[in-house]
């Protein structure tokens, strides 16, 4: 078990007695790329919140990057990144100042934050974009820098909601080298997405249906056990016996 | 050193903005140089009606004396009160005064005659300072006449026939505000507004709207001690809040030369520490908010009562004292009468020690609820 960066037992979400995340167990091991799937109102964002240290659980333990969720809460955010299906940088700083302020945040020491940030900035070919400030740049932009900046630290696993919602199908295939790319360095990707084209990118994926989770295999294995052809089917076989409205 | 960015992300925000580094210069400039010529409580111009019943030397002398007076402006002498009721109850004058027939007669025989006065006393204050004025005014008439006509002033002129009074000459000195000017009780009030405006409402619609924006998720998920992130929030407007006092402050010196003579120290002292507690206050409500638009309802509320329970604009005294005991707890209280008391007394910090030290508690209350109440985790 030594690792699994994340493990999850019993972990359970209540909002008065409505259950947002029903018992859920899994573990995700090192440098896995690991799909959170499910249909709008599953569960996964308060899921992965419970995870981040954001949301408290109401029942249940989960354990990420070492650390326990309810009691350490503060120790996981040092070694996680986190980007959210909002976009999250602030619109009205510039590229390089949201880079220098969330390195700042996490403790990259000052001198290297200059040159990191060239670096950053050259791999991405945004040298032109250095000053300009985040609202005006496109969407798929924002989303690239937005997990530039998400890893930039150096985290154990990095946390994506949503990371591709609304992107053209080029930058959602750039996205993905980006997190081939971040999984190689060995970092975690714990990503939920609706396009089943991406749960085919990933390593494993676990499919929630109305709090619980139904599936959790690698796609190959998905699809060989509901005997179909593609995620997408194993997708709507599954979402479809669920019973919360949206 | 996390706060450093922290920091510089705020500052850069702020000066990023298009409207707010516009609004901390223009609103503190216009409101210091236009209220004080508005928010004014002198009484003047009040408009009298003469309802003259006698015709003789005396009522015209009376009449002759209101007309000189700065506070009155004459308007109808009629000899029928029906008329000038009309035009009170039309607005067209505040005042009546009736002067009855045979007035000089009685007063040169019995040594006294009634006078009545009628005010619209729909405004309270200038009813009150209207009827004040026209009764002393009578008084000095009934003084001069006597004199005039070397009679004892046994009974003088009864002004609505139950007023009879002895004759005191009183004479008045006017401490710290020799000549009533309402300004100078007005311009430390107003500056004291701004601050509150500024130091409070800026915090209470920043985290909030980080909020609303989504970019609190991001310092949520981040390991930013609650501590660090409010200090990093409460700074700016720190400063913010200072450089529009000065502002107001310079204002006040050059427009109105009103300058805290030996308390420029004690002002920047108790500056100091009311802006954190203002500024704290503002960030506990944008924490317990969701929106921005329950910020603004929220500090609307409390910001009404903050001036209309600090003393700002009616005396503490005059409160039931069921209010006045709540005045304790209204943090500008103490920084209205600090400001009072070094702008028109000439004091300085030894003579407010007790204020200081409410300004010191609300300082630390209100810096540690911000940080409480602010949560990283739900």
């Amino acid at each position: 078990m030594e690792d699994n960066v994340i493990i999850a037992e019993g972990l359970t979400k209540c909002f008065g007695t409505f259950t947002a995340v029903d018992h859920i167990s899994f573990s995700v091991k090192k440098g896995e790329i690991f799909g959170f799937l499910g249909a709008n109102g599953a569960g996964k964002t308060t899921a992965m919140r419970m995870l981040c240290g954001l949301s408290i659980p109401t029942e249940g333990k989960a354990v990420v990057a070492g650390f326990d969720v309810e009691t350490q809460s503060e120790e996981i955010k040092k070694n996680i990144g986190y980007m959210s299906q909002k976009f999250s940088l602030y619109e009205d700083l510039k590229v390089w100042e949201n880079i220098r302020l969330f390195a700042g945040i996490y403790g990259v020491p000052e001198k290297e934050i200059a040159p990191k940030t060239d670096a950053l900035l050259g791999r991405l070919g945004f040298e032109k974009e250095k000053n300009t400030l985040v609202k005006l740049l496109p969407l798929g932009w924002k989303q690239k820098l937005a997990f530039s900046v998400a890893i930039f630290h150096g985290p154990k696993i990095v946390f994506l909601d949503e990371p591709t919602g609304g992107v053209d199908p080029m930058v959602r295939r750039q996205f993905w080298n980006m997190i081939y790319e971040a999984a190689e360095r060995g970092i975690t990707v714990f990503v939920t997405t609706h396009y089943m084209d991406e749960a085919e990118y990933c390593d494993r994926i676990s499919i929630m249906v109305d709090g619980r989770i139904e599936a959790m295999d690698t796609p190959k294995n998905l699809k060989d056990e509901f005997g179909v052809e593609s995620m997408d089917e194993v997708f709507y076989l599954l979402a479809r016996t669920a019973k919360r409205a949206e | 050193m996390m706060l450093k960015y922290l920091l510089e992300k705020e500052f850069k925000q702020f000066f990023r903005n298009p409207f707010l580094p516009k609004l901390i210069v223009f609103f503190p400039v216009m409101i210091m140089l236009i209220i004080p010529w508005i928010a004014n409580m002198d009484i003047k111009n009040i408009n009298v009606s003469v309802v003259n019943h006698d015709s003789s030397s005396a009522s015209e002398d009376l009449i002759h004396v209101i007309e000189s007076s700065n506070y009155f402006i004459l308007g109808k002498v009629t000899a029928d009160y029906d008329e000038a009721m009309t035009l009170l109850e039309f607005g067209e004058t505040d005042a009546i005064i009736e002067i009855p027939a045979e007035f000089e007669k009685n007063l040169l025989t019995t040594g006294s005659s009634p006078v009545q006065i009628s005010i619209n006393a729909v405004n309270e204050t200038k009813g009150a300072l209207g009827s004040n004025y026209l009764t002393a005014i009578c008084m000095d008439f009934s003084s001069d006449f006597f004199e005039k006509h070397n009679m004892a002033a046994a009974g003088n002129i009864n002004v609505v026939s139950t007023f009879n009074m002895p004759k005191l000459n009183v004479s008045v000195q006017n401490r710290y505000n020799p000549y009533m000017d309402y300004k100078l009780f007005m311009i430390p009030a107003l500056m004291v507004i701004i601050v509150i405006l500024m130091g409070g409402f800026l915090p209470a619609l920043n985290i909030v709207g980080e909020k609303e924006k989504g970019t609190i998720e991001q310092i949520n998920i981040s390991p930013v001690p609650k501590f660090i992130f409010i200090i990093a929030k409460l700074i700016p407007y720190w400063v913010i809040g200072l450089l529009v006092l000065f502002l107001t402050m310079l204002v006040g010196y050059w427009v109105y030369g009103l300058w805290p003579e030996n308390g420029f120290w004690t002002v920047c002292l108790f500056a100091v520490l009311f802006i954190f507690a203002v500024s704290g206050f503002g960030l506990i409500v944008s924490n317990y908010a969701k929106t921005m638009q329950q910020a603004s309802f929220i500090m609307f509320f409390f910001i009404l009562v903050f001036m209309l329970m600090s003393g700002l604009l009616t005396p503490l005294h005059c409160m039931p004292e069921w209010a006045q005991y709540f005045t304790i707890i209204n943090p500008p209280r103490y920084f209205i009468e600090m400001m009072r008391v070094v702008y028109i007394k000439g004091g300085t910090l030894h003579d407010l020690w007790p204020q200081f030290f409410a300004h010191v508690f609300f300082a630390v209350f209100f810096a540690l609820w911000a940080v409480l109440s602010y949560k990283k985790r739900d």
